[in-house]
């Protein structure tokens, strides 16, 4: 058995079957896998995404600590509330993981990190936090809910008072804030809008079932799956890990590397090795693909490229949405258009595309 | 509690087998078995004409989470493999003893078959392994 959320007994009770994730035992669907996949796209559903790790950063020196730590530069958010979303680099330029920051106080960030990677990510935060004398505090007294859809907004704020669910519906895009005991961010892993709530764990279950009362359907992580793929969103261990770099994941846009400006170059864990891969060229990167033929890519199929030798998928599925299979893939450099994808060992035509798949319910790829 | 219709017969690997009227064997996959893997997005059969050996991986059932073989309990030839499923594979899910039929095999004579259970064995099986 592995860890639970403090929404374990609630899952079971509304008939989910549970799997293992990362240690943790999670719903990975309720009923259809791709009913609750359509609910998020058109209109709402909630996902709880309590095995995350939420962690506190306070001391006065909390800014130039997650300078160095972080490939993206926090000195971006000026304004309390406002998230970042950064790589976590080893000074190979590896990516240790992928998170979210806020800042919330000039001395006081808070991170979201992977369930798997916690461990992890705790030490190596603490190990390079002592210099700095910051106070690390995991949130384990949080569950997290992500409730995404076009109405997920709309039916989260009818559980907060007037003035509460005011101040929620007016959050900018990436912007989180203590609302009524509850921290709200207008953030997701969907490619739809919605919230991510972190609230006390003893209100979880009845919050959920208050959402379910208003419409917003109960989603495992097999539609959290399938969702971020369309939205062209990295899974960490998937489509990248310690083995790879920003460079050959996608990630490139996330890195802050600028060479100065009035404080000097930034030098946060890693840079140096980006410095000398970016001075090279990537020799890979990562590209979405399309599946021509009829059949169901998945991850660790391989990629034939014409004249450049093979890649391999990294994330794939079946789009609920498009109704055929997209994937991500870490090809060539200088793939083209066109590629075949060995399954079982039949060649198929896939075509590259720029992700996202879908946005917002709209499918962006023909 | 899964359906399990008793007048077939079914395999460990949860397939389930029919005799039809020309003797020749109806095969698909359980109730158990089409919930266990979820909403099916891809099926592929075989070509009619194939010779296919008991226990050999003969047919793929594909759902949005994962790729499944599906294991012959006899040898024979295919007569038939279920052309509506190329369209409508989540026929599996709604009709999994009936339109969601993968193929059909005429066995060969005398040839070896898998253990084959009866229905009150199978839902045993399902009952152990938590269904």
């Amino acid at each position: 058995m592995g860890r639970q959320t403090p929404l374990y007994q609630l899952h079971r009770e509304l008939g989910a079957r549970i799997v293992d994730f990362g240690g943790w035992d999670m719903p990975v669907q309720y009923s259809s896998q791709i009913g609750e996949h359509h609910a998020v796209r058109r209109a709402a559903g909630v996902f709880d995404v309590s095995h995350m790790c939420v962690v506190d950063l306070k001391g006065a020196r909390v800014r130039p600590f997650l300078r160095m730590l972080l490939a993206n530069d926090v000195e971006k958010l000026v304004r309390p509330g406002k998230a970042l979303y950064s790589c976590m680099l080893n000074e190979s330029g590896g990516v240790l993981d992928d998170l979210i920051v806020y800042y919330l106080a000039d001395s006081w960030f808070r991170m979201v990190v992977n369930a798997g990677t916690r461990d992890k990510d705790l030490a190596w935060i603490r190990q390079h936090a002592r210099e700095f004398d910051v106070g690390i505090l995991e949130r384990t007294d949080f569950a997290m809910l992500a409730i995404q859809g076009p109405e997920a907004r709309a039916k989260a704020a009818k559980l907060l008072g007037r003035v509460g669910a005011a101040t929620a519906l007016e959050l900018d895009t990436f912007v989180g804030r203590e609302i009524e005991g509850w921290f709200i961010a207008r953030t997701g892993y969907t490619g739809e809008d919605g919230f991510e709530v972190m609230l006390p764990a003893a209100d979880a279950a009845r919050v959920w079932r208050e959402l379910n009362a208003l419409g917003v359907a109960s989603c495992g992580l097999g539609a959290r799956d399938t969702l971020r793929l369309e939205a062209g969103m990295n899974l960490y261990g998937n489509d990248m890990d310690e083995k790879t770099h920003p460079f050959e994941s996608g990630l490139a846009w996330t890195l802050a590397m600028e060479p100065g400006g009035t404080t000097g170059a930034r030098n946060f864990i890693g840079r140096q090795a980006l410095e000398a891969i970016k001075a090279q060229g990537s020799r890979a990167k990562l590209v979405g693909l399309l599946l021509e033929d009829r059949g169901v890519l998945r991850s660790h199929q391989k990629v034939l490229v014409p004249g450049l030798g093979a890649g391999e998928i990294t994330s794939g599925t079946f789009s609920p949405t498009l109704e055929r299979s997209i994937a991500l893939a870490r090809v060539p450099q200088g793939t083209g258009q066109q590629v075949q994808v060995d399954i079982r060992g039949k060649l198929l035509a896939a075509r590259v595309v720029k992700p996202p798949f879908v946005r917002f319910g709209q499918a962006l790829v023909k | 509690m899964s359906k399990v219709p008793a007048d077939l017969k079914y395999t460990k690997t949860h397939e389930w087998l029919r005799t039809l009227p020309d003797g020749s064997i109806e095969i698909g996959i359980t109730d158990h078995a089409q919930h266990a893997l979820g909403d099916l997005v891809f099926v592929e059969v075989p070509d009619v004409g194939r010779s296919i050996k008991a226990g050999e991986p003969c047919a793929v059932v594909e759902s949005v989470k994962a790729a499944s073989d599906v294991y012959s309990p006899v040898s024979g030839e295919v007569t038939a493999g279920n052309p509506q499923l190329a369209g409508a594979p989540e026929t599996i899910n709604t009709d999994p003893y009936g339109g969601g039929w993968l193929m059909r095999v005429r066995p060969a004579a005398g040839g070896p078959a898998t253990e084959l259970l009866s229905p009150a064995e199978y839902e045993k099986l399902q009952q152990e392994e938590g269904d």
